[in-house]
């Protein structure tokens, strides 16, 4: 151990000053924008990937097979994977749950089930090209299989909520001895990894609950314990709408067993639109309440907050401010532009009002 | 030109105030149509100029580390001069007018994006995107007449300062982006002593001084350095590529409000200006430049001065596409389109700056002779109107 403490910072430094002389080399730009060009997979601060293959799940659901770029750090089976794509020319974000365990060839997949008018969902499943190079993050989520697994295990799974467990089978699922999944979909068909489930099942892998809700109805807590009856004893991992996972919840609180419940909620994919709404500029913790007529520049100075400014008619874009959640109206053409948790977009303050509540990183 | 205001044959006096919002909404429309149609085609566009000038620039970098052979030299400093014009012209200019925000790609937008040139893009933003775009030739209000070094309107009083103005003109082509970088800290003003200590000032000049630094230091140190045997000629490749870059933006940018035709302001005529007579202003202070596609794309697309000051946010890909339209509203409502080729332009602008060196009555006239390359129109106009009383208003 001792002989690699001192080559390590010397190599470090050596680094650090390669990437020093670099710079001076590239300035203003950094030595990444130029070799990005000859190998977009090579930056490791602008992490990137590679649609490798687009394969198709059910009649609106596809699997990504994404081969992620140099400074990919891994991920853990449950996680998720925010993803940007460049949809008619605007670079859209979303989060998607991994599907695939970590592999030996690198590469992971996300499975996507499309909206109806999901801007990007609809894109990712009908429309994206293997090939593409998308933007990625660092895989994240709390919503994994403990190192110890456990003695009983439980899945309550609907629609693309089988995602994050799918991920989770492929890879412990011959590492848990007794294992249950309940999972809803409208009708056979839909289910997405249908056949792989089913096949698991049949090798004995695990005990299948399907719940086909068009001919079967919702599932509510009371008959998902007809049908487990041990299910508060069993260490529970619950996707799907958030209507199920609060039931659950609450089910789970009523029996004391609260903390064997892990939940991953999907945020909603629309976001409601209404006229003015509460303005956070969280930097500033200035909360103020705006009508759709006001800019969220004026909105932000009568309320102390330091907005930057310029020309106040929208074409210098000197007061751009990032749009953290909600949304916000262009003054000029009524267009509406959303964010979700995650996102910064960048908005122009001075003819941009609120369009419901909104949040500004400023 | 003496401001529109003064002018006996006032060319916006058969306008009618309501006319003027009309013309503002016909343009509002056709800016709708570009935001409404924006999309894969322009991203891919700007992408591929960005592509284009980063192969070019390290192309010809990569040429010039043998430049002491001539053949080398000339290609590597061919290849790093266009590189570093279309750098400024039609990217980072561009880039940072917010032009391609709505791809929110963060490394193509105004508020991350920063350029081969002297002046830091913050400062730029301020003193281009805020006071020159949004008070254009207005006098007294936009420093870009003349820079204030320059007289280029009868209606900036004579100082016999002036006298040495095309002397100044001329050094500053030669260094352009230093005298941008000078003009952004407004050194003129704030070189005075009760404003020098200024903390606020002294750390724009910081900034300004490190940008400087770091991009002398790449040109004229770090690439000769690498070059070894060619450092001397790779220092000469550089200066080159740099000066003609400088006289080439100077030009450009010399066509775009100062040659013969193009309309000043007096200072309170701007005073609760409208959406459309703020438009009329733009429509009038700006000239164009006429060329071919590739001449459009080294100018940066201010080939379509007029059309970028009326749209300053859109894609520069798409002025070529909307200049007819614009036209066609100068043909209707009576007004004239300023356009010539660049050598005319550049004639225009720099005999300007020459007569004007002198006081007004200098030849013993004031109006100057017809705008070269105006499209001339039957514009009735009120004579003797004093004040055109509906862009005062």
């Amino acid at each position: 151990m001792a002989t690699t403490h001192t080559p390590v910072p010397l190599r470090d430094t050596l680094r650090a000053r390669a990437r020093r002389l670099a710079r001076l080399v590239t300035t203003p730009l950094v030595p990444g924008d130029y070799l990005s060009i000859l190998d977009p997979l090579g930056s490791s601060s602008d992490l990137r990937g590679r649609v490798e293959a687009v394969l198709p799940e059910t009649a609106d659901a596809a699997t990504l097979v994404i081969r992620p770029g140099r400074g990919w750090a891994g991920h853990t089976a449950g996680q998720y994977l925010r993803l940007g794509v460049d949809i008619d020319g605007v670079r859209q974000w979303r989060s998607y749950s991994l599907t695939s365990p970590p592999r030996p060839d690198g590469t992971v997949t996300v499975t996507v089930k499309a909206l109806p008018g999901g801007t990007v969902s609809q894109f990712l499943v009908h429309r994206l090209q293997a090939g593409t190079i998308v933007q990625l993050d660092q895989a994240a989520g709390e919503f994994t299989l403990p190192a110890t697994r456990p003695a009983k295990a439980l899945f309550v799974t609907a629609g693309s909520g089988i995602t994050p467990v799918m991920g989770m089978l492929r890879d412990g699922a011959d590492q848990l001895d007794d294992v249950v999944l309940v999972h809803s979909a409208p009708r056979p068909e839909d289910v997405i990894f249908g056949a792989e489930l089913r096949g698991l099942a049949a090798r004995g892998g695990l005990r299948l609950i399907e719940r086909h809700t068009d001919a079967d109805g919702m599932l509510d807590p009371g008959g998902l314990a007809a049908l487990v009856p041990d299910l508060t004893e069993r260490e529970t991992w619950a996707c799907g709408p958030n209507g199920m996972l609060d039931a659950l919840q609450d089910a789970y609180d009523a029996a004391g067993s609260g903390a064997r419940l892990h939940t991953e909620r999907f945020r909603p994919a629309l976001i409601a639109v209404g006229d003015g709404g509460t303005v956070s500029f969280t930097g500033s913790a200035v909360t103020a309440d705006a009508d759709a007529a006001t800019s969220l520049l004026d909105t932000g100075e009568s309320h102390g907050v330091l907005m930057p400014s310029g020309c106040r008619m929208g074409i210098c874009f000197g007061c751009v401010v990032p749009l953290r959640e909600g949304s916000v109206r262009d003054l000029r053409n009524g267009q509406v532009t959303s964010a979700v948790p995650g996102d910064g977009v960048l908005v122009q303050t001075c003819v941009s009002a609120a369009a419901g509540p909104c949040q500004l990183d400023i | 030109m003496t401001t529109i205001q003064k002018q006996a044959n006032n060319p916006i006096a058969h306008l009618s105030a309501e006319d003027i919002e009309r013309l503002g909404a016909e343009l509002d429309a056709i800016r709708e149509q570009v935001i409404a149609s924006r999309g894969a085609d322009d991203a891919a566009y700007i992408r591929r100029v960005i592509t284009t000038q980063r192969v070019l620039e390290m192309g010809g970098r990569t040429v010039l580390l043998a430049s002491r052979f001539p053949p080398a030299w000339f290609l590597g400093t061919a290849a790093l001069t266009v590189a570093k014009i279309l750098e400024n012209m039609e990217i980072g200019h561009n880039v940072l007018h917010g032009q391609w925000d709505w791809m929110r790609d963060p490394k193509i937008h105004s508020t991350t994006w920063e350029w081969d040139h002297a002046t830091p893009a913050e400062l730029w933003k301020h003193s281009h995107n805020q006071l020159h775009h949004t008070y254009t030739n207005v006098l007294g209000k936009d420093n870009d007449l003349g820079y204030g070094i320059m007289r280029v309107d009868e209606g900036q009083r004579w100082h016999p300062f002036h006298l040495g103005q095309p002397l100044w003109n001329l050094v500053n082509a030669c260094v352009f982006e230093y005298g941008i970088a000078a003009y952004d800290l407004e050194l003129g003003k704030n070189l005075r002593k009760s404003r020098r200590g200024n903390p606020e000032f002294r750390s724009r000049v910081r900034q300004t001084l490190r940008k400087i630094r770091r991009q002398a230091t790449k040109d004229y140190v770090v690439h000769p350095v690498l070059s070894g045997p060619s450092a001397a000629t790779t220092l000469t490749a550089n200066l080159t590529a740099n000066f003609i870059r400088n006289l080439w933006s100077h030009s450009v940018i010399m066509c775009g409000h100062f040659p013969e035709g193009v309309e000043t302001f007096e200072r309170n005529s701007i005073e609760g200006e409208t959406r459309g007579e703020w438009y009329l202003r733009q429509m009038l202070g700006s000239a164009n430049i006429s060329g071919s596609r590739l001449m459009h794309i080294m100018t940066g697309n201010l080939s379509y001065q007029i059309e970028h000051h009326l749209f300053p946010d859109l894609p520069s890909n798409r002025y070529q596409e909307i200049a007819p339209k614009v036209q066609d509203l100068f043909q209707r409502y009576g007004l004239s389109y300023t356009t010539g080729s660049l050598p005319r332009q550049v004639a225009s602008a720099w005999k300007k700056v020459i007569r004007l060196s002198l006081p007004n009555d200098f030849f013993g006239r004031t109006e100057p002779a017809p705008a070269s390359g105006s499209t001339p129109t039957a514009a009735p106009s009120t004579p003797k109107a004093e004040l055109a009383t509906t862009a005062s208003r």
